[in-house]
């Protein structure tokens, strides 16, 4: 296999409904609902959270899919990079948050 | 997927509705030279349409009571040396007078002649035009990179002149509209949330107003479709229109109530059409010189490839999102 992951993959992405069709009509009527409509949060807000969130899965297919969403619902690529970074800061003060077992340990074996 | 097939898929038969408006290119001359533009205007074009040809869309005007809109476009409309005139007799016959107006055209010279244009926003007011004009972000970055180099600032100075003479206030009957069409291969977002966040932005950043926000999608043809193609992402781009489709958005279309007439006199049905040169069809005369009415509302309209970017989303026209 040339790589795992192809762009035109994501087109084939419904496909996954073709087996146990009502589990992925749940899915995708909960998915269109909660990200991809206006409601306490706006479109374009939705859009950068998903894209944030991309970001911090990994996902290609979800990166290329949240930065058209983001541009379809009017982002500009200042916001998204601000996502982008929001993304970085969470990952990053995650790991630095456990410096506190770091320290707590130190703590615990020292004299 | 053939935009006929898309059409009868959804029992769709699209036929004109009437003619409602007149849409009049007055030439290809522009002062700018925007990467997605359809028409591919440029300072260099010397298309024009002929004080003659402008005298008969008069004709047609006053014979028309029906015909109760002029949209004036072009190019920049303002550089053809008769356009002034056209302006005016069209506002004595009582027309709404629409003028698709770039904003810098007002601080450029005349890229022929030389000539100040300073004076068009008080033509504007004083003739009770409704101003439609582009402005793709309320972002320098992502403006001038569509548009040109100091396009942003310079629409930004136009458009305080406008609202210096009442334009964009409600209260004025003076209109200005904006209209948006995204920087890139991916359709417009929803023009109501765009209008309000171009709403807070441009009043935040600059102080300006403006009444409405016409959201577009960019057409397929020339110098866009020459983006796409260029980049590898014709195929993408179509797939996502043909996928986007929406029958509500389809029956709204523009080509089924306005007749857009080219700078040389010849009638389409629509400004695209006019620019892939695909005339009026079906043995419909295709001058204004033959304009007959009957025979165009019984006229079936040309469709093509194209015709997806107007029917997508919430689809797409001269006065923005079909479906608000």
């Amino acid at each position: 296999m040339a790589s795992y992951y192809e762009s035109k993959d994501l087109a084939k992405f419904p496909d996954v409904g073709k087996n146990r069709k009502p589990l992925w009509d749940k899915f995708i009527a909960w998915y269109v609902e909660a990200t991809a409509t206006e409601g306490a949060l706006t479109k374009r807000e939705k859009s950068l959270v998903g894209l944030a969130v991309a970001h911090a899965i990994q996902c290609p297919y979800c990166i290329d899919a949240y930065t058209q969403q983001c541009l379809e619902s009017g982002a500009n690529l200042d916001q998204m990079t601000e996502a982008m970074h929001v993304t970085a800061a969470v990952r990053g003060g995650a790991s630095l948050a456990h410096g506190v077992q770091c320290r707590n340990i130190v703590e615990r074996l020292s004299m | 997927m053939e935009f006929e097939a898309a059409l009868q898929e959804h029992g769709l038969d699209l036929r004109p509705l009437g003619i409602d408006t007149l849409q009049v290119n007055l030439g290809k001359l522009c002062n700018q030279a925007c990467k997605h533009c359809h028409v591919d205007a440029g300072p260099k074009r010397t298309e024009t349409m002929s004080r003659a040809l402008i005298g008969r869309c008069l004709d047609i005007l006053s014979s028309y009571p029906q015909i109760a809109n002029l949209d004036i476009t072009g190019g920049a409309p303002e550089l053809n040396d008769n356009f002034e005139y056209f302006v005016g007799e069209a506002k004595k016959l009582g027309k709404r007078v629409m003028v698709r107006h770039n904003l810098t055209v007002t601080l450029d010279p005349h890229p022929a002649s030389g000539r100040s244009m300073h004076h068009l926003p008080r033509f504007f007011s004083e003739h009770q035009c409704e101003v439609i004009s582009s402005l793709p972000y309320f972002l320098e970055h992502e403006t001038d990179g569509q548009r040109g180099g100091g396009v942003f600032a310079k629409s930004i100075e136009s458009m305080r002149r406008l609202n210096a003479l009442g334009y964009g206030r409600e209260e004025t009957g003076l209109s200005l509209h904006l209209v948006y069409n995204p920087v890139g291969a991916y359709l417009p977002p929803s023009q109501q949330a765009s209008e309000r966040q171009f709403k807070e932005e441009l009043e935040k950043r600059h102080g300006l107003y403006f009444n409405s926000l016409y959201v577009m999608t960019n057409m397929p043809i020339n110098r866009f479709r020459h983006f796409l193609e260029r980049a590898e992402l014709y195929d993408d781009y179509m797939d996502r229109l043909v996928r986007a489709f929406n029958p509500g958005a389809a029956g709204g279309v523009m080509c089924r109530s306005l007749i857009s007439v080219g700078y040389d006199g010849t009638l389409y049905d629509c400004d695209f059409n006019q620019m892939l040169e695909w005339r009026v069809n079906h043995s419909t005369p295709a001058s204004i010189w033959d304009f007959d009415f009957d025979r165009l509302i019984r006229r079936e309209i040309v469709f093509g490839p194209h015709c997806f970017g107007c029917a997508a989303g919430s689809g797409s026209s001269c006065g923005g999102a079909v479906v608000k």
